[in-house]
């Protein structure tokens, strides 16, 4: 009783992201994807014109939401802290190549999970691929991985990405001619500002609370053999996929459609759906959380995920510059050659980070 | 005494520092600044079956595992 007292925190919040992800997309955001922070950074980044693939560009304020959340959690309980130093321009560019990972599959661990309860049976492969990048991560780990030491830090440091995304917030409303917003595509569908607001918000406050993290319970069971994290992820899954089962009226054919082919915002591709989510699975390891846990933890003064973020974001603009990103219509070979380069990289960094403890 | 200094390391290294303290023996005291590798360790050495204290040190804390 005592342990499921424990637990009781984690399981809630998976299963009201997944109550909110069902809902978010009933108010207007694209199928299966409630919420998807590589998705997401992806749209803000193109609609600051960092990149100009047109039906991506859209001030998310979902991801408003979870940074603000977070902070606001953060601060209420004192757990505000800045710290950071520990490594940024390696994390920056691990956040740049998870960033390449995540939108070869087409979504974040987040949206993996989203998309799995949504019938798209690809997310499989992707699953596979995520498990297996963070078995390796763990690895790394066990052998000594470290980015060093973080150090206190000024509030500036801390403050700022909260700052930003109250700027991001303020564009969005007064939207401006310079702000690019897509006309079709999945970048013009999204629910109503305040509602995907106030989502944001609620997700970033649990998840601050509670340490939500996509990566941490498939880590923490490989590596610790605790299946704490591990249950939150399961809840969001089942509740994901009994809100789809409800929505759909229980009727498999039509309204939720279990299967490959034709899922919304996904490509076929197996092999390489699963790769870029080794990519993914191994860069949250080594950074120590999946995208989501990265805003989170940015939120809660954490400057070096922060910076983490903002490789995020750099890496998606490079992704659609660059023909980098998937489509429905499968990988690119540009798309291809960077997870390829994007594993050795990660590698080597894992490698030159590694002490023999 | 087995004591390690785990503050600035982000998770779960604080967790991995301590399980690799833990095999020299108890009482084992870790110093942690932030409230997440606390409750990250203060779960894994209850699961292992450890008694677990801990108290804050300024903006630290340090935690007592026997």
């Amino acid at each position: 009783m005592k342990k499921f007292r424990t637990h009781l925190p984690i399981l809630i919040t998976g299963s009201l992201v997944g109550v909110i992800s069902i809902l978010l997309v009933l108010w207007g955001n694209p199928a299966n994807m409630g919420f998807c922070i590589a998705c997401f950074l992806r749209d803000i980044a193109g609609a600051l014109g960092m990149h100009r693939a047109e039906a991506v560009q859209y001030i998310r304020p979902e991801i408003i939401g979870l940074v603000l959340g977070s902070m606001i959690m953060a601060m209420m309980n004192k757990e505000f802290k800045v710290r950071g130093g520990s490594s940024p321009v390696t994390r920056f560019l691990l956040g740049g190549f998870m960033m390449v990972g995540a939108l070869m599959f087409l979504g974040c661990p987040l949206r993996m999970v989203i998309r799995l309860g949504g019938g798209d049976l690809n997310a499989i492969f992707g699953l596979v691929g995520f498990a297996l990048g963070i078995f390796v991560g763990t690895l790394f780990l066990k052998k000594g991985f470290t980015l060093k030491k973080s150090y206190s830090q000024t509030k500036v440091e801390g403050l700022a990405i909260g700052v930003v995304n109250v700027g991001l917030l303020a564009l969005l409303i007064a939207a401006p001619a310079f702000v690019f917003f897509s006309k079709e595509g999945p970048g013009s569908m999204h629910a109503p500002i305040a509602v995907a607001l106030i989502a944001g918000l609620v997700v970033g406050a649990l998840a601050q609370k509670t340490r939500f993290c996509m990566a941490g319970g498939i880590r923490d069971s490989i590596m610790l053999k605790d299946f704490h994290l591990l249950l939150g992820f399961v809840a969001l899954l089942v509740t994901i996929l009994v809100g789809n089962l409800i929505v759909s009226g229980f009727d498999l054919g039509r309204g939720l459609k279990v299967g490959f082919a034709d899922q919304p915002i996904a490509h076929t591709d197996g092999l390489w759906n699963a790769l870029g989510m080794v990519l993914v699975g191994f860069t949250a390891v080594l950074l120590g959380g999946c995208p989501m846990r990265q805003l989170v933890l940015a939120g809660s003064g954490n400057s070096d995920s922060t910076v983490t973020v903002l490789g995020m974001v750099a890496g998606a603009a490079i992704c659609h510059n660059f023909g980098l990103a998937s489509s429905a219509a499968g990988p690119t070979m540009a798309g291809k050659i960077a997870v390829g380069v994007g594993l050795v990289v990660v590698a080597v960094i894992g490698f030159v980070n590694t002490k023999k403890v | 005494m087995n004591q390690i200094d785990a503050r600035g390391y982000s998770c779960p290294e604080p967790v991995l520092m301590t399980k690799r303290a833990l095999e020299k023996g108890t009482p084992l005291v870790v110093l942690v600044d932030n409230e997440t590798p606390l409750e990250n360790i203060r779960r894994f050495a209850t699961n292992l079956g450890y008694q677990v204290e801990w108290k804050e040190l300024g903006e630290d804390f340090e935690v007592t595992i026997r």
